[in-house]
């Protein structure tokens, strides 16, 4: 913990190409219409490379916008104060305050230009707190048809999962017919699945990519991740995803291989489980002062990408697409796509038991070789904070540190930054780690 | 060897010295609008009361709030560092310190050697901590003295149930309009800021000796509450309100 090895650091070679991949996808909304694309509007856990059986689309997960606002508050209060102004609740979700504040003011974040008009919002039923709430308010407002999959993520029960497979494939089965309707397009079988097997590829280099940072020194910094994710959590469903995930991920490994490190100092090494305060990213730059590198958060392990647990062995390895998984049937038609991606979601890692998702936390701890996790009260996200102090509770059982603070990932004015910081340099003295300069 | 601690908390600022291993001087003055010239200031006083002169200092430490505005000093350190040493010092069988300022409250967690184990703090919340008592106390036309005072005569139970401070400031006036007795409205407001820090230390292990620090660990009634609330004793060292300052200074000898 107290080593002073100093590693050599470099830039990513891949970053701004990562920059202008991620722009592309959020400017292709605001013109997605000219080139003929569909504008779907739906959460990050939507399979939404089924949309592809229509046509070339264009779909915005909400949450990673609201994200991208949130981290810019001379934009994020305006847009807040206008979403309050209409009456709603300052407790709902961060992301949809921060997303329907700009709608409401008819500004797209990305070009300043007029805020998208939505062809149809088609979600899985994401966070139960809000985000059916979300899209339906967008639905309303944009006079546009709304369609969603009753297939909870988050917070998921052990039970029955067959029934669960046929509940939610004949939904997916019935939600494309609807959207046959709604788009007077007929859904080609063929594409559908092709950017769906893209998606499952995709999002396992992502999970992989993520797995490559329990090397010591850690490759990539949580911060350089976050940037980069929007590819994954956005594009999942294209090859140029994939060919941009791959040479990350080899990048990563010629990184490990020659001991590059993201942050040159690292000598302590944090993880966290939910999603940051957006417009508080800094504190891991100011973090790394100290020697402190964040190697990862479970959240968008899971989220914007998959990893295979093995719990009995205490361990977790890259995941394998679900076609080429034992006892899977390879993609063939418009039925076996919506079984595949029911099966496919019903054993996902997002749909952990909260006994369960505890097991992966530690799991993950040892995995990146952390030496503490960092933990968020979130006032923005009623999902990530429920079983918060529990979590805690287990987790310093079983001897990982942690410290906690509370806030808003995405709401500036609900965040006390210097109580913060004063809160990390306390845990981390307590934990033997003093300022570089001040050694 | 001579060293000094200052602790720049939100109210006051404390300066202690010590000179080999043993407590020469003290001094604290209200925190203002200047606490570096505070510090300057509450520094020379302890310097004129230990006889000493300033040079003869070898190194200083400062905590608390403020703790990296002030110049002159030689290092910096978090308060929970600092009153787990100070406490140490001064009672060396406490294991779980709870430490309550004027604006913030801590659980602290510590071992025989005076090291931090675990820390909890509040969060975003005035409700337990000093400042409240003072607040209340205009609410009720008291001075803080009087208002302990009093609470010790209280006969009946008066809920106060807010957990924010300016509601809880709205339900002490309600009381005082439906005329609940001053005794039983004190001792509830020393009773749920308790409640309220307890509930918060309750994050920590909780191990025996317990002690009660800080400028409200002054208050009788508070501690009377904490002992309720907890079930065990509150061991209260003596000049609570320095003991911040004191972990500072030993550690700036260490």
């Amino acid at each position: 913990m107290t080593t002073r090895t100093k590693y050599k650091t470099a830039p990513l070679k891949c970053w701004q190409k990562g920059k202008e991949l991620r722009l592309e996808a959020y400017n292709d909304l605001a013109t997605g219409h000219e080139q003929g694309k569909l504008l779907v509007l739906g959460c990050a856990a939507t399979p939404y490379g089924m949309l592809a059986g229509l046509g070339d689309f264009v779909f915005l997960a909400g949450e990673p916008y609201g994200a991208s606002v949130a981290a810019d508050p001379p934009v994020s209060i305006p847009a807040m104060e206008t979403y309050e102004a209409k009456g709603y609740a300052r407790d709902m979700c961060g992301y949809m305050r921060n997303f329907l504040g700009t709608m409401f003011q008819d500004k797209y974040y990305f070009t300043g230009g007029p805020f998208p008009k939505f062809d149809f919002a088609w979600s899985v039923r994401h966070c139960p707190a809000g985000h059916p709430k979300w899209h339906q308010i967008v639905s309303e407002y944009q006079g546009i048809p709304m369609n969603y999959i009753d297939d909870e993520t988050m917070l998921a029960i052990d039970g029955d999962q067959q029934a669960r497979i046929d509940y939610v494939a004949g939904q997916y089965l019935d939600s494309i017919e609807w959207m046959e309707k709604i788009t007077k397009r007929k859904y080609d079988d063929e594409k559908g699945i092709e950017a769906m097997r893209n998606y499952f590829i995709n999002e396992a280099l992502w999970g992989e990519i993520n797995l490559l940072n329990g090397a010591i020194p850690a490759p990539i910094d949580i911060k350089s991740m976050f940037a980069l994710m929007p590819i994954s959590m956005l594009r999942r469903h294209e090859k140029v995803a994939t060919e941009f995930l791959t040479e990350l991920r080899d990048e990563l490994k010629e990184r490990i291989a020659d001991k590059i490190a993201a942050v040159p100092n690292e000598r302590y090494r944090m993880c966290m489980l939910t999603p940051p305060p957006w417009s508080f990213l800094k504190v891991f730059r100011y973090l790394e002062n100290y020697g402190v590198v964040f190697v990862g958060t479970y959240v968008y392990l899971i989220n914007s990408g998959e990893v295979k647990f093995l719990y009995d062995e205490g361990k977790v390895v890259p995941a394998i697409p679900p076609e080429k998984r034992p006892g899977w049937k390879t993609m063939k038609n418009r039925e076996d796509l919506c079984r595949t991606v029911a099966r496919w979601r019903a054993e996902h890692p997002f749909q952990s038991h909260l006994d369960t998702r505890k097991k992966e936390y530690v799991i993950m701890f040892k995995h990146w070789k952390a030496n503490a996790y960092l933990l968020l009260i979130n006032r923005g996200c009623v999902p990530m904070t429920t079983s918060m102090y529990d979590f805690q509770r287990d987790l310093n059982k079983q001897g990982i540190p942690t410290s906690m603070f509370e806030g808003n990932f995405a709401d500036c004015r609900d965040i006390d930054e210097t109580g913060v910081l004063d809160r990390l340099e306390t845990f981390l003295e307590g934990q033997g780690i003093q300022k570089i300069q001040d050694i | 060897m001579i060293t000094a601690g200052i602790d720049v908390g939100a109210k006051t600022i404390k300066a202690v010295i010590v000179k080999d291993n043993k407590i020469v001087a003290r001094s604290i003055n209200p925190t203002g609008f200047e606490p570096v010239e505070t510090a300057e200031k509450t520094l020379e006083e302890a310097v004129k009361q230990a006889g000493i002169s300033r040079k003869d200092i070898k190194k200083i430490f400062t905590t608390g709030a403020g703790r990296k505005s002030i110049p002159f000093a030689d290092n910096n350190i978090t308060e929970v560092t600092a009153d787990a040493k100070g406490t140490n010092y001064l009672l060396p069988s406490v294991r779980t310190i709870v430490d309550i300022g004027a604006e913030e409250a801590r659980g602290i967690s510590s071992d025989a050697s005076g090291k931090v184990l675990d820390f909890s703090k509040n969060d975003k919340c005035a409700a337990g901590a000093g400042a409240f008592v003072e607040s209340m106390s205009r609410a009720l036309e008291l001075t803080v003295p009087l208002m302990i005072e009093i609470s010790h005569k209280s006969t009946k139970e008066a809920p106060i149930n807010a957990t924010c401070a300016v509601f809880a400031e709205s339900e002490v006036v309600s009381l005082i309009h439906t005329k609940i007795e001053k005794a039983d409205i004190a001792h509830a407001v020393h009773d749920a800021i308790a409640s309220r820090v307890c509930s918060m230390v309750r994050r920590i292990p909780i191990e025996k000796d317990v002690a009660l620090i800080g400028g409200v660990a002054n208050n009788t009634a508070i501690v009377e509450a904490m002992k309720k609330h907890l079930g065990v004793e509150i061991k209260v060292p003596e000049k609570p309100e320095y003991v911040s300052a004191l972990g500072a200074a030993l550690l700036a000898a260490a």
